[in-house]
């Protein structure tokens, strides 16, 4: 347990060195935040209520996709393609011999990367959206833990899911295909481009469904207060149920890669 | 990847050596532009090398560029008009922006990797060879994959065309073509003003991601939907206004927010001149102030 605590602190460390990039980041997400504010804006002036949020809801919406875009890793981004290189040169059977486990390593890394993140480029752009915008930030002080909460679970399920396009690369070798779907697909189903109670009929009810509304969509709507009392227990036994699975499945693939890595000899 | 790729790239560099010295007697913008053709050939065929890679990656600039297109459609099953203009009006400023920024990222792309190429010292081995430094940035990693961005702006500026009802004269169907070439030369000095940018800021590389992927996401929606200062600031700072906004304006018959004559809408090429002067000094002022990190 120690050890993957230092391996959290390294991951967070690790991030925090880029303080001009992070700068240059909190920049970015800046500047997409006012673009996308201003549209919603457009948007819930002809429909306000849309989706069950007012105005300032959806425009916290925005701002919390802007600070969950690196803390989730909602393009991808991080790890994995670490892992893959390692997987793609060999490096990774080293990795294999040493005493800790390979999936919990990484998550512990990715855990302190997302911790950095969520301070490095989440609070600033939230605060000047704050400035610049009418926020709705949440009425009760237990509203922060629980959505703090969510937004763990939620870098667990991605973190999870970016495992299993890592651990494709033991039967593709170029993981370049795999995290690029990855990638289309958690911009798409995370809620990032737009709200996923906006998606329309049948597509909406499976997006909502998918991991990715892990992501976003649930994080945003417990800080929304969109989910209280039994709802959000509900919320977190859908994040925790999908991170599970998806933690299983990674599992059970890096036990057959193993088998696979052992059998080829390395 | 990177490793089997380099190793060619550096055969090929060296087989070409001494061709590199015939270019001497060449005017330099001639020169520069023989040699990005050179780099970019070279980079063309080590992607084919892998066709498969390259179909997959190709659909996927493809579809990732075209979620901005599917967000508005989204966005259209709850409204009409957003910002007081319709789904194929807007189409057309989307499709002006995304194929003029389409065509400058497929030429332009890589220049946002000026600031890892001095951080790691390989820009060095830019500086000693005999040709343009810029022209190598330039071409350096051509990725072919980008056509798939110029392919979804077409798309859509042909789903706008054929969808607006449109008094067309010859000025105005003139304006269009101008407007995607004036664009991109526009979104070209803006990328090479950032990379001009990165020799002070290293690792700053996302600030010149949000005025070039930030400006095209923002010429993707009407003016109408922005603040003023911020359609000011578009307009008079940063001209990203001219590569879609007033011509389109003009096109469509529409009143731009911020008070301005019709006969800006022909400006475009001036304008996209005067920012690549501008862009080229800033570049020689870059490339003057390097200093290697010596590793």
């Amino acid at each position: 347990m120690r050890l993957y605590a230092v391996v959290a602190a390294g991951g967070f460390r690790r991030y925090a060195t880029y303080r001009t990039a992070t700068a240059a980041g909190v920049f970015t997400n800046t500047v997409f935040g006012f673009i996308m504010a201003y549209t919603y804006t457009a948007l819930w002036d002809v429909r306000p209520q849309l989706g069950g949020y007012d105005t300032s809801q959806a425009l916290t919406y925005v701002w919390l996709g802007q600070a969950l875009l690196m803390t989730s890793a909602l393009m991808g981004g991080g790890f994995e393609s670490e892992l893959v290189e390692r997987i793609r040169t060999g490096d990774v059977a080293v990795d294999l011999y040493r005493p800790a486990d390979l999936q919990l390593w990484w998550l512990a890394a990715d855990l302190g990367r997302a911790a950095f993140h969520l301070l490095g480029r989440g609070v600033v752009p939230m605060f000047l959206g704050a400035l610049a915008f009418d926020l709705a930030f949440p009425g009760s002080l237990w509203t922060w833990p629980a959505f703090l909460l969510s937004v763990f679970l939620g870098v667990v399920v991605s973190f999870a899911i970016r495992y299993l396009v890592a651990m494709s690369a033991f039967w593709l070798l170029d993981g370049a295909g795999a995290m690029q779907m990855a990638m289309l697909a958690g911009l798409f189903f995370s809620g990032m481009l737009l709200p996923l109670n906006l998606f329309p009929g049948l597509l909406g009810e499976v997006a909502r469904a998918l991991p990715w509304s892990s992501l976003l969509q649930v994080p945003a709507d417990v800080f929304l207060g969109k989910h209280t009392g039994w709802g959000l227990a509900r919320a977190y036994v859908f994040q925790a149920g999908w991170a599970v699975v998806l933690l299983g499945a990674g599992r059970l693939l890096q036990t057959a890669a193993t088998r696979r890595v052992v059998v080829q000899g390395g | 990847m990177a490793d089997t790729v380099a190793a060619p790239a550096d055969a090929e560099d060296r087989e070409r050596e001494p061709a590199g010295f015939a270019f001497e007697d060449r005017p330099r913008p001639l020169e520069g532009i023989r040699a990005y053709g050179l780099i970019m050939a070279m980079w063309v065929r080590s992607t084919m090398a892998y066709r498969a890679s390259f179909a997959m990656t190709l659909f996927g600039n493809l579809a990732v560029t075209a979620f901005d297109f599917v967000t508005i459609l989204l966005m259209f099953t709850h409204v009409d008009a957003l910002g007081g203009y319709s789904l194929p009006e807007i189409a057309l400023l989307y499709g002006l922006s995304a194929t003029a920024f389409g065509v400058c990222d497929l030429l332009l792309g890589s220049m946002d990797r000026v600031g890892s190429r001095v951080r790691d010292g390989t820009f060095d081995t830019l500086l000693v060879r005999p040709v343009p430094v810029l022209a190598q940035v330039a071409a350096d990693r051509f990725a072919l994959r980008r056509l798939g961005r110029i392919t979804q702006g077409l798309l859509v500026l042909g789903y706008a065309l054929v969808t607006l009802d449109i008094a067309w004269t010859p000025l105005k169907m003139l304006l269009l073509p101008m407007t995607v070439i004036s664009g991109a030369a526009i979104f070209g000095a803006v990328f090479i003003a950032g990379a001009a940018f990165q020799f002070v800021a290293q690792d700053a590389s996302e600030v010149q991601n949000s005025f070039t992927y930030g400006g095209t996401t923002l010429l993707q929606y009407p003016p109408t939907v922005f603040a003023k200062d911020l359609v000011r600031g578009v307009t008079f700072v940063v001209p990203l206004a001219f590569a879609s906004w007033l011509p389109a304006l003009y096109v469509l018959g529409r009143q731009y927010p911020v008070d301005l004559p019709q006969w800006v809408a022909f400006l475009p090429p001036l304008v996209a001149a005067g920012c690549c002067g501008l862009a080229g000094l800033a570049w020689r002022a870059g490339l003057r102030s390097y200093r290697s990190t010596g590793s």
